[in-house]
């Protein structure tokens, strides 16, 4: 984005204006073109794909009467919460009440800056992208501490109060699962971890070497701890907490956190693809500038979707775990073996400091393998299943 | 073993303090006193050829014309399978009788449901408080000679006629 | 409703100065997962609980007195009210309750139509409470699965006597209306297609790693509190005591029908916590479908309902019956006095004991066990409360 500013200027728009607030400019108006025409849209219609994913799972139809196949429903009920009566329970802390969603909020949509969409579309290619990422999720506990505190209700303290050990505890098997491929990179900036890797699948970080491919799965699963899904949506338990935090909250301020946790979904589907599978890149197929970033933001929207549908899938099969359990997951096993992760993973650069096509080839295969008998179980289940299918989504 | 074989050892271990055994009714009944049913119910679980380990049901009547308010108890066991029906009188208006909870520890909300809904004090319970009914509810209302309130708590009970 | 008598106390860490609190918590009647109107006030220190103490009463509606307003045969649709989700078994109870009192024999076919009407009960009911214990786990999925095979045998009851829910089928002396032509064909494919399905959504939920840490090892009941707490049904078996009324006090034509009763093992935990108590009901819905094909195949010709007065008189005394709900054995006990209106008329049902018993196995069990320790015990607020 700074280069296309760049040549703006260089074809004189922006005379008088100093560079910087030429780019402050740009940053701003790019922002809120992020905001409002993607990151919205996108959480919103997420919220319409998981019932009816959800739906497909347990073999029923889901929401279909809102517009064609039931397209415009989440805009529906966005409008609908949007015009709800807002209410503020009478002993709760007005001011942490109400400020509450705006930080959640906050946390969310400041990960957008560094998300980088194609090469040359991302708001700030900062060259601490990653570290930034990390610390400005960490806002949404804040947030949910408030919510749950604010609200004087003991089951939503509860909830908040799960919510801020579990997305504190998970940081750390995320954050150490990050750190191989700023080993194998030595950059944290987003856009040069992805130009490293490339179209294939053999050259994406993933089947780089063993740890890397291990890292891939810890990463996945603690940023879905960290986002409050299930298994690990605790917070949030319907049955147990009636609805935890968000208890006591209605209307736009609901909107406000359910947003958010579905946008999430986008960002942790977003922050895996490019660390791990590739990001935007796609072969050499056209030099025109235009079509070629058309083609990535496709890509990149394509690999990060794929994981949203995952997390989705995951929440409508297992169960939730239990509080002492989710921190035994974390403390026991994930952060453990991050670490031997970590250390393996340095050792092997130290031993092979150009990488290693063996390893590579090796890894690629395994995942190809895992991926067939993923789908040869697929096709057995289906011969062997007796209630008749339907495999249009569309029904 | 039948009601009369029961019947004839507890006779031998309580003498007086157990009465008459019905046999030809339905169900064959002992009849007890109130005060010693605790000792017999303890008797009963705890002798190895008789071991009623388990008081399947305990119920109140109220029995207006008589005066008196009956506890029937059916005892069953689980390991020699075979079962007995206690009864124990007690006067209506001082309706009180030892409890059994120690003895066998579903009886604690089956006698505080008998305590709410009849009226009768059960000696020795650890937690007689009312259990269906609101706590600060008056009057028992499984009694034959129950009259509803007007109102609780300001909410009337009473109705138009909805045949006008 | 009040707190009263359910102080706060407060704890002081002797040195530093601190004090901590146990928070007292209001599980209140209306939760997603309560299975009715219930209440549990809950002392927890923190996420672990050192006391959850049910308040019952809410769906209280006085049946019991009602009965002596009614009579006899007007209580028979009452009588469905006390335990909605398995109807069947409560009307069975108060028609076998009055028959004894009046010495009446229900011909053969009526009590095969008994046994048929309550089996399949027994299945729908076993599917809604493994479904909603599934779903108060946090697995949305098997939920879906039981509650659409219950939709298929609410549609074959509703055919055999037009409601869902609250049946109202049988009457004393027998039951109401004879199978409509036709019914055993629709009855057994429905059950040569839900067989081999109960393998299939098992593979989904039962082996599932984190469902059974969730389970396994909960609350466990031994064998000599289950019998002291008098619990019953399902929740006895699964405690590893082999009980079962239909086989060990047989009424009606059980008899002449070939059943197993599955008891709790213990395989992924301990014999009596909540997986042993899921486990078994799933297998009971297995051999009640044994028992289904078993009823179609032997059921005789004749008449449905004995002949009974209009006002039914049965001779003074009283009776007593156990009959083996979805939800344990259900204890109706009558006193008549001659009249056509009883003059007494209590039932003790399964899930009134299990309550009982819950303020003792609570403690020391998380906020999250709570909701799987209600579950497993398969509590429904009517039968609390009538």
């Amino acid at each position: 984005m700074q280069s296309f500013l760049d040549s703006l200027i260089a074809q004189g728009y922006f005379a008088g204006v100093p560079t910087e607030v030429v780019y402050a400019g740009g940053m701003v108006v790019f922002g809120l073109i992020v905001v409002l025409g993607f990151i919205l849209n996108v959480a919103g219609v997420t919220t319409f794909v998981e019932r009816r994913v959800w739906a497909r799972i347990h073999s029923r139809v889901g929401p279909n009467r809102v517009g064609p196949q039931g397209i415009l429903q989440w805009l529906v009920d966005g409008i609908k919460l949007l015009m709800k009566e807002d209410i503020v329970p009478a002993e709760a802390d007005p001011r942490l009440f109400r400020l509450a969603p705006y930080v959640v909020v906050m946390g969310f949509v400041t990960t957008f800056v560094v998300i980088p969409f194609s090469s040359a579309l991302v708001i700030a290619d900062m060259n601490v992208g990653v570290l930034y990422l990390t610390a400005v999720t960490a806002l949404v506990v804040v947030g949910i501490l408030m919510a749950g505190w604010a609200s004087n209700n003991k089951w939503s303290l509860i909830g908040g109060i799960r919510s801020a050990a579990q997305i504190v505890s998970y940081e750390i098997p995320a954050g150490l699962s990050i750190f191989p491929i700023v080993l194998i990179t030595g950059t944290l900036s987003f856009q040069s971890i992805i130009q490293q890797q490339g179209w294939a699948p053999h050259t994406w970080f993933v089947f780089h070497s063993p740890f890397t491919f291990v890292a891939f799965f810890i990463l996945f699963t603690s940023a879905l701890a960290e986002g409050n899904r299930t298994p690990f949506d605790l917070p949030e338990a319907e049955s147990e907490l009636v609805a935890g935090f968000v208890t006591e909250y209605s209307g736009a301020r609901y909107l406000f956190f359910f947003l958010v946790e579905w946008g999430n979904l986008y960002v942790i589907g977003a922050l895996v693809s490019a660390l791990f599978l590739g990001g935007w890149q796609v072969p050499p197929v056209t030099d025109n500038l235009v079509v070629l970033n058309v083609l990535q933001f496709v890509t990149f929207f394509v690999k990060s979707y794929f994981w949203v549908l995952v997390s989705m899938w995951i929440r409508a099969t297992l169960p939730r775990v239990r509080v002492d359990q989710l921190m035994t997951t974390c403390w026991k096993y994930l952060v453990p073996i991050s670490f031997i992760n970590l250390i393996g993973q340095a050792a092997l650069m130290v031993a092979l400091p150009h990488g290693s096509r063996l390893l590579q080839a090796a890894m690629t295969l395994l995942g190809a393998a895992i991926l067939a008998y993923f789908f040869y179980r697929v096709v057995f289940h289906l011969r062997r299943a007796r209630p008749e299918l339907t495999f249009s989504p569309l029904s | 073993m039948d009601a009369a074989a029961i019947y004839e050892r507890l006779k031998a271990r309580f003498g007086d303090q157990v009465g008459d055994c019905h046999l030809q009714t339905l169900d064959p009944f002992i009849m007890v006193q109130p005060s010693t049913i605790e000792e017999v119910g303890r008797f009963l679980k705890s002798e190895p050829d008789l071991s009623f380990d388990c008081l399947t049901n305990e119920s109140g009547v109220d029995g207006k014309a008589q005066g008196v308010i009956q506890i029937v108890y059916h005892l069953y066991s689980y390991r020699h399978r075979h079962g007995i029906v206690l009864k124990v009188e007690t006067p209506r208006d001082y309706p009180v009788v030892r409890t059994v909870e120690h003895v066998w520890k579903g009886a604690n909300w089956l006698e505080r449901e008998i305590y709410d809904l009849l009226g009768v004090t059960f000696e020795g319970h650890v937690d007689l408080r009312r259990l269906l009914m609101p706590e600060d509810w008056v009057g028992y209302p499984l009694r034959k000679d129950f009259v509803e309130p007007e109102e609780y708590h300001g909410i009337s009970t009473r109705r138009e006629s909805l045949l006008k | 409703m009040s707190l009263a008598g359910y102080e706060i106390e407060v704890e002081r860490t002797p040195g530093t100065g601190l004090s901590t609190e146990e928070m007292t918590l209001n599980m209140g009647p209306q939760h997603p997962s309560t299975h009715g109107v219930l209440r549990f006030v809950v002392k927890a220190d923190g996420e672990v609980m050192i006391e959850a103490i049910p308040d019952v009463g809410y769906l209280h509606r006085s049946i019991e007195k009602i009965a002596e307003k009614v009579g006899y045969h007007g209580f028979m649709p009452y009588t469905d009210r006390v335990d909605y989700v398995a109807a069947m078994f409560c009307n069975h109870g108060w028609g076998m309750v009055c028959e004894k009192l009046a010495g009446i024999d229900v011909p053969k076919r009526g009590e095969y139509c008994r046994v048929i009407a309550d089996e399949f009960n027994r299945i729908a009911s076993h599917l809604l409470s493994v479904g909603t214990m599934t779903l108060d786990i946090g697995a949305t999925t098997p939920f879906f699965h039981a509650i659409r095979e219950r939709e298929k045998i609410n549609d074959l009851l509703e055919e055999l006597c037009g409601a869902r829910l609250t049946y109202n089928y049988m009457r004393i002396g027998g039951v109401a209306w004879d199978l409509p032509p036709g019914y055993a064909e629709k009855c057994l494919a429905f059950l040569d297609q839900y067989e081999p399905l109960i393998d299939e959504y098992n593979d989904l939920i039962t082996g599932n790693k984190i469902y059974v840490e969730r389970v396994a090892d909960v609350a466990v009941i031994s064998a000599e509190d289950a019998i002291n707490y008098n619990l019953v049904g399902p929740n006895l078996r699964a405690s590893g005591v082999d009980f079962d009324l239909r086989r060990d006090m047989p009424y009606s034509v059980y008899p002449e029908l070939e059943f197993e009763v599955p008891v709790g093992r213990g395989e992924e935990g301990t014999v009596g916590d909540c997986f042993d108590r899921y486990i078994v009901r799933i297998r009971e819905i297995k051999e009640s479908i044994r028992i289904l094909r078993q009823c179609f195949k032997q059921i005789p010709d004749g008449p449905v309902i004995a002949k009974v007065p209009r006002k039914f008189k049965p001779p003074a005394g009283d009776a007593h019956i156990r009959i083996e709900s979805a939800r344990g054995d259900m204890g109706w006990y009558a006193v008549s006095d001659g009249t056509e209106f009883p003059y007494r008329c209590h039932v003790r049902t399964g899930s009134f004991t299990a309550m009982s018993i819950i303020d003792k196995i609570s403690r020391g069990l998380m906020l999250a066990d709570l909701v799987a320790v209600i579950a497993s015990l398969d509590i429904v607020a009517p039968e609390v409360d009538r």
